[in-house]
């Protein structure tokens, strides 16, 4: 059974049809806790922020506290929020944007405080027309409500925020791609180390980068205090999490559910989550946590969705997508067009991932559409382990950034868990399922 | 002589005052300017280059990078098909394929009276209404041939000219003024705080 009853920490006001305006959220409590925060030493909202013990809501899942602990000590330093959700399957931050704008907002100004950073950007992904307009409205009306500018409420305490519209670039997710972005350039990921932005970030000053979910859980924090956040769920994976379901399911969505408490079969099936899959048939297979993640067979159906417990399995929780594939459905199309999107996506930068992408991509449409031979699967794992040598997970790194090792996920999911599909696409000569 | 209407340049110059650096308006900038001429025109990337201190190159060879970009005139409509996994298993190809029969044009090609643009899109984030459309980067939520073809009608009849303004125009709501916390005032912020820190540091042992 799944575990339903836990608060609704970010899709408090998804139920409104006028979620987004400044007069709904200021009746439902909107802007209580960052009054709440000016009150505080930054240092103590940061601790509540330890306390919950946030990992970040963006795909790596890296503790929030820690990253704003290593911004501190700086003098000069940027808060950019990352809402350039592109994962393929992943539509939790658009829910966000677009549903609850002000909560974002009030979450960001928090952040801003709790690191003394005076200003921030929202970097939101071009293709989100409508949810750019929403943020900037509501990023309007926090001026005119005096929560955004000089000395807010009243505080000694000021900052500006900017919303920054993308342009249409899978890999400006990745947080260095992200401030090249932001600083007016191609979002080619920058060469680590150093590691992280806090260290050397936009116009080489420390900056912090977090999701637009991870910000939207601060108000609630800040309100209600970081230990019953961290009450809820179960050890490292504290509070809730938007999971975004698609795919063969009757009722696909964003639903926020408590970490750890629920199973991938309770979101797939529960009545008042996904509702089963179409047609009452059979999973083939789920892609947990995006695009990027190895696949899970129905064997790992009651596996809890929690970090750890993913990633102990050999996946990720990643973006908190979860496609689910029915018995009809084609793994060979699904892998090569996760593929092919990788190849469109990549920014040419390291050769594995530049050429390797595309050798894949071609490879996996001869099989899909005629043309497949046996020892394909062979080359197809060779290029994969190329990439990402030994396959194994979390997987070894040849390029600047991740997106080149997630390439060989979807394949090397698809070929293990299916060696009888793939034969048959190679002895039909194109797709069985066309 | 500037290339932007005045309404336009003035809301670029609002832009790049709003920045540390003047090229850090760059991708803002660039979707003024296809505002203006529904795509990335020479005179366009000029003056963007001008206004951020780069060069025309620099401009051209960015826009390149980013898909929303057009550097080529599109239609008034750039009608956006996702493919891509979740649209894959709700028939996203076979919409596309659909969508380019209606239209009367290839993916990636423009339709004979200019109207419409068709492409295929990688995830558009939208994965619980799939198939998912855009037009003009706002969702049509159209995941049927029928409807997908009353939309097309539609569009065509100026009938939904205020949800989907003319390619290249984005972003409606204006921003209500520039940067307001003055620059002394985050100095004396910075220098309060630390002090402050230190006195708390100096507390505690």
């Amino acid at each position: 059974m799944a575990m339903l009853d836990s608060p609704r920490i970010v899709s408090s006001r998804a139920q409104y049809a006028d979620s987004y305006t400044l007069t709904r959220y200021l009746e439902t409590g909107g802007y209580v806790a960052l009054r709440k925060a000016l009150t505080m030493f930054p240092e103590a909202v940061a601790a509540e922020v330890d306390a919950a013990s946030l990992l970040g809501r963006g795909g790596a899942g890296f503790p929030a506290g820690r990253k704003w602990s290593m911004l501190r000590k700086a003098p000069v330093s940027y808060l950019v929020v990352n809402g350039d959700e592109s994962e393929p399957a992943t539509f939790k931050d658009h829910f966000l944007v677009e549903r609850d704008p002000h909560q974002l907002v009030e979450g960001v100004i928090i952040a801003a405080y709790a690191l003394q950073v005076s200003q921030a950007f929202i970097y939101l992904r071009g293709e989100f027309a409508l949810g750019l307009e929403r943020v900037q409205q509501a990023v309007n009306d926090a001026y005119s409500e005096g929560a955004l500018g000089s000395k807010i409420f009243g505080s000694d305490f000021s900052i500006d925020l900017v919303v920054h519209p993308g342009a249409g670039a899978y890999i400006c997710g990745e947080e260095t791609a992200l401030i090249e972005g932001l600083e007016g350039k191609r979002g080619f990921p920058r060469i680590k180390p150093p590691f992280f932005p806090a260290v050397t970030g936009l116009y080489g000053e420390p900056t912090v980068v977090n999701n637009v979910e991870t910000m939207s859980n601060l108000p609630w924090i800040v309100n209600n205090g970081g230990a019953a956040f961290a009450a809820l769920g179960v050890g490292r994976s504290t509070g809730t999490r938007l999971f975004a379901l698609a795919g063969r399911v009757n009722n696909p969505g964003v639903y926020e559910i408590e970490m750890v408490k629920n199973t991938f079969r309770d979101l797939i099936y529960d009545p008042a989550l996904g509702g089963g899959v179409i047609g009452g048939r059979a999973v083939k297979a789920i892609i947990p946590g995006g695009v990027s993640a190895p696949w899970f067979g129905p064997d790992l159906l009651d596996l809890p969705m929690g970090q750890d417990e993913v990633g102990e399995k050999g996946s990720m929780l990643g973006s908190g997508s979860v496609v689910v594939l029915d018995e009809t459905s084609c793994v060979v199309r699904a892998a090569w067009r996760i593929t092919k999107f990788f190849s469109r996506e990549s920014c040419g930068q390291c050769t594995p991932c530049r050429e390797g992408s595309g050798w894949i991509e071609r490879a996996m449409y001869r099989l899909e559409h005629g043309g497949g031979r046996m020892e394909d699967m062979d080359l197809l794992l060779d290029l994969c382990d190329n990439i990402a040598p030994g396959l194994s997970w979390p997987p070894q790194q040849t390029t600047i950034c991740v997106l080149g090792s997630s390439i060989p996920s979807s394949v090397h999911s698809a070929i293990s868990m299916f060696p009888d599909d793939f034969k048959a696409h190679v002895l039909h000569g194109g797709c069985p399922h066309d | 002589m500037s290339h932007f209407q005045p309404d336009i340049r003035h809301r670029a110059e609002e832009l790049i005052a709003l920045y540390p650096r003047a090229r850090s308006a760059m991708l803002p900038l660039l979707h003024l300017a296809q505002e203006q001429d529904g795509y990335l025109s020479e005179a366009g990337i000029e003056e963007v280059a001008s206004l951020t201190g780069t060069t025309s190159a620099d401009v051209r060879g960015t826009a390149a990078f980013y898909d929303m970009y057009h550097l080529e005139p599109v239609g008034k409509y750039v009608v956006g098909v996702c493919t891509n996994i979740a649209c894959l298993l709700a028939g996203g190809e076979e919409f596309l394929e659909h969508a380019s029969q209606k239209l009367d044009c290839a993916v990636g090609s423009t339709s004979s009276d200019g109207l419409f643009t068709l492409e295929e899109t990688e995830c558009l984030a939208d994965c619980d209404k799939a198939p998912c459309v855009q037009v003009n980067h706002r969702y049509v939520r159209t995941t049927t041939p029928e409807t997908f073809d009353t939309l097309v009608d539609d569009l065509r009849e100026g009938k939904l000219d205020h949800d989907v303004p003319s390619h290249g125009t984005l972003i409606r709501v204006r921003r209500n003024g520039g940067l307001r916390a003055a620059r002394q005032e985050i100095v004396d912020q910075r220098a309060r705080s630390s002090a402050a820190r230190a006195q708390r540091a100096e507390e505690a042992k």
